[in-house]
């Protein structure tokens, strides 16, 4: 078998895998949201918590919950990590300086896990696992909850509630992330993913030099890394390093596990609002998007066109021999399509388009198939935009699932789009534009503008990958791309749950011969060349500068 | 008012706190007791022994080379490596030099000129050619700065061609090519990395850094290609070698994932245990 054919079966067994596991998941998801039963674990947390699960949230009370929660996490992440030096399983790594810290922090609590620190030489076993861990679950549990807000909002007639924040936080925790987390930890052991509390430790190499060898609990945060769309790898290779990812089926595993989430929501979003067809509309434009971008980053890779792949006889600079070349690009794709940021490959080194498709992939806002739960609600957002830009075109009033798209509604579904690209193109120029920003390039020329506007593309998007030549863990850097990643995660998350609200209040309209199907073909095709248009639009210039004058001779 | 946004915060923080004792403290116990009792040579990284002595882990690439940094010439060489010094678990990670990183500077070699220098070693090495399409035969990125940027050339410089050196080819578009004076600036020229008509013998692995600069495997081209220089400094017959590579080598994962490797580290420890 050719290489190109082990690629195509590769990613379509992908496809069929998460065709299979979409249907039990995403129902077991519709079953665990909008329950009634409360389980004795989960009575016993919101007895210690101290909240009333029954109790049903405003829109606003849930928002304040949301952010207080996370303010919180994100004082709790910072201090754990001040303190490492005087903690337990520290391995005898100093206190992590402040502007580290606080980077580090706003990353992992806004689910971004964007690193400026190398993991095996920062932080100890226990900052890992009870601070950045933690974060993995409960920042894609806050995804989540974000999500099943917005549909119920869709889903409810004249409500003036959208659910219990600690409800659907606790619930997306306990019965979704720790069992599937669990199962995938302990297959990735099976694989060769090392799980003890060992520290670094010396041992004499086959060729009489020293090795420092390192342990710790990685199988069980590398999956849940993968499978919240995190992405914060317990090393700092990522999941490049044997250690995290060592074969080519525990590759195909970590792929599997990063889109499986995003590509079941919409399944459960379908069963909430009573329409299943609704959320294959939504899953169709996901992997539509989804199958073209990873078709030509995998193209672009395999073809190598540049000067040191061309030398070198193949784009491996960067990449391990187990997965090749397909199975990188794969990952690398899939990781920029959601909000996930792990790498089992060094983008920075990519071919100059397949490197863009990377950053073409966030910019889309990672929406297809997205973070677990910023996927869905990303998209339901495109969906609203172009539900309204439909009804311009014929001159009626908007609507999506029976709910009006009013002014209100399409005011916040526009900010919602504005904040990163925003967040994005300032950023970059203010980097350009100063010796700070400028100082961290690696690579010269385009290159060099390239690695500067991947970090604040993966920083605002809350992706967390890099083009990881750039020298990222300065003052400076570090409070710019923390902004970012707090502003880009927070900011759209209070329209997504103001939308919410809006549409709960509403009492749906029947449907009429006006009505725009939006389960048909025609709507899948709608919602695509919206998404990319908008996106097109936004970014071109800054890529002109970047990977396509790189690229393109 | 101000008595919600107290309440709220606390909430929040006891749900923080309960949710670590979950998910930041039984969770990773759990998943240790599990791996531990199912699959404790896993779990504790896949180490590998030789005569009772712990020499590593079978997932971990180590360098074969002596105190001198050069290649040990009876054991198979791994991937270059970018993790600290070469294969340092302490510091993993790669170049991250990109792909159009052609022109050398006086702070760092440019990753193509890395690549022709790996590949001329590895030729001498091996005893076969190292040459490589965009490298000159003194082993540096072939790569012209031509002035005006834009235009009929009036100059032309191979840039990472130090002078006295002979640039590798003698005229440009008619234009006749000077070695690179140092401490000249040639930023302002347009960049024109040469072909030429080589053809590489050398494997792309071998004159690439892999992503975690721990990589453990290379091709079995790299492996073949090796096979002769192992066999003749052990007085081993080389189908004997071949056989060994052979049993070393793992194909595609279900025949479709990934490529075929070879681990070097197991490969060269059947080599010595004989």
């Amino acid at each position: 078998m050719t290489s190109t054919t082990a690629g195509i079966v590769f990613v379509t067994s992908l496809a069929a895998a998460l065709a299979l596991a979409h249907r039990p998941l995403g129902d077991h998801m519709y079953r665990v949201y909008t329950g009634v039963r409360h389980n004795a674990v989960e009575r016993g947390i919101y007895r210690l918590v101290g909240v009333q699960a029954g109790a049903e949230q405003r829109w606003s009370a849930y928002a304040r919950g949301l952010l207080a929660f996370s303010a919180i996490s994100i004082l709790f992440v910072y201090g754990m990590q001040r303190l490492q030096d005087k903690l337990v399983l520290s391995l005898g790594l100093p206190a992590v300086t402040d502007h580290v810290a606080w980077n580090t922090a706003v990353s992992f609590v806004t689910n971004t896990n964007w690193q400026a620190y190398s993991g095996e030489a920062t932080m100890g076993h226990l900052v890992q696992m009870a601070a950045l861990a933690v974060q993995n679950f409960v920042s894609a549990a806050v995804g989540m909850a974000v999500a099943v807000a917005l549909v119920r909002g869709f889903a409810r007639r004249g409500a003036g509630t959208i659910g219990n924040f600690w409800v659907d936080l606790v619930r997306g925790t306990v019965r979704i992330l720790l069992p599937l987390a669990f199962l995938g930890a302990v297959v990735l052991v099976a694989g060769g993913v090392v799980q003890n509390f060992a520290g670094p430790h010396d041992i004499a190499t086959l060729a009489g030099g020293t090795q420092h060898m390192t342990g710790g609990p990685v199988a069980g945060q590398e999956a849940i890394k993968e499978l919240g769309t995190n992405g914060g790898g317990f090393y700092n290779a990522n999941s490049a390093h044997p250690l995290e990812n060592p074969t080519a089926w525990t590759n195909w595993l970590e792929i599997f596990l990063l889109l499986l989430i995003p590509f079941s929501l919409p399944r459960t979003f379908g069963k909430m609002v009573g329409q299943v067809r609704q959320g294959y509309a939504i899953a169709a434009v996901m992997a539509v998007i989804a199958l073209a971008s990873v078709a030509l980053t995998v193209t672009f890779e395999l073809q190598g066109h540049a000067t040191v792949p061309q030398a070198a006889g193949a784009a491996l600079e960067g990449k391990e021999a187990r997965f090749g070349v397909a199975g990188s690009a794969t990952f690398a794709a899939a990781t920029t399509l959601t909000s996930t940021g792990a790498v089992n490959s060094f983008h920075d080194s990519y071919t100059p388009l397949g490197g863009m498709m990377t950053l073409v992939n966030m910019m889309l806002g990672e929406v297809a198939p997205g973070g677990a739960g910023a996927g869905l609600y990303g998209m339901l957002i495109l969906a609203v935009i172009t539900v309204f830009v439909a009804g311009l075109m014929v001159g009626r009033t908007p609507e999506y699932l029976g709910k009006k798209i009013g002014s209100r509604e399409i005011k916040l579904a526009s900010l919602y789009f504005l904040v990163t690209p925003i967040l994005v193109l300032t950023g970059t120029a203010v980097a350009m534009a100063n010796e700070a920003g400028r100082a961290g390039m690696l690579n010269t020329g385009p290159h060099g503008l390239s690695e500067v506007l991947y970090a604040f593309t993966s920083a605002s998007n809350n992706n967390g990958s890099a083009f990881a030549g750039l020298t990222v863990n300065t003052p400076w850097y570090d409070v710019a791309l923390g902004l970012c990643m707090a502003f880009g995660r927070f900011v759209p998350i209070v329209f997504v749950l103001a939308l919410a609200g809006s549409l709960a209040g509403q009492v749906p309209v029947p449907q009429s011969a006006g009505t725009l199907p939006t389960h048909r073909p025609q709507f899948v095709g709608m919602v695509v060349g919206v998404t990319v248009i908008v996106v097109a639009l936004t970014y071109l210039p800054a890529l002109a500068l970047g990977p396509l004058a790189e690229g393109i001779h | 008012m101000r008595n919600v946004w107290i309440r709220q915060h606390v909430a929040a923080l006891r749900a923080l706190l309960v949710l670590t004792a979950l998910t930041g403290v039984l969770y990773p116990l759990l998943v240790t007791g599990v791996a531990q009792a199912l699959f404790p040579g896993q779990a504790n990284g896949s180490l590998v022994e030789k005569d009772g002595k712990v020499v590593g882990s079978s997932l971990i690439g180590q360098p074969f080379t002596d105190a001198g940094g050069n290649p040990i010439r009876k054991y198979f060489q791994p991937r270059p490596s970018k993790a600290g010094d070469g294969y340092d678990p302490a510091s993993s990670g790669a170049s991250n030099l990109g792909p159009e990183d052609v022109v050398d500077t006086p702070a760092r070699k440019s990753l193509l000129t890395q690549v022709c220098e790996r590949s001329r070693a590895v030729g001498e090495l091996e005893g076969v050619s190292g040459a490589r399409p965009y490298c000159t035969p003194d082993g540096v990125g072939a790569v012209l700065k031509v002035f005006p940027a834009v235009g009929t050339p009036a100059r032309a410089v191979s840039v990472n061609q130090v002078c006295p050196a002979r640039p590798f080819v003698a005229a440009y578009q008619g234009v006749e090519v000077e070695c690179a004076r140092p401490g000249e600036d040639y930023a302002a020229g347009r960049t024109v990395p040469v072909r030429g008509d080589a053809k590489a013998v050398v494997p792309p692995d071998a004159v690439t850094a892999s992503g975690s600069g721990l990589d453990p495997h290379i091709s079995v081209a790299y492996a073949e290609l090796q096979a002769p220089r192992v066999a003749r400094e052990r007085g081993l017959p080389l189908a004997e070698v071949r056989a060994l590579i052979d049993r070393h080598t793992t194909g595609r994962s279900l025949g479709f994932m990934g490529e075929p490797v070879v681990n070097v580290l197991e490969l060269n420890l059947t080599l010595d245990r004989g």
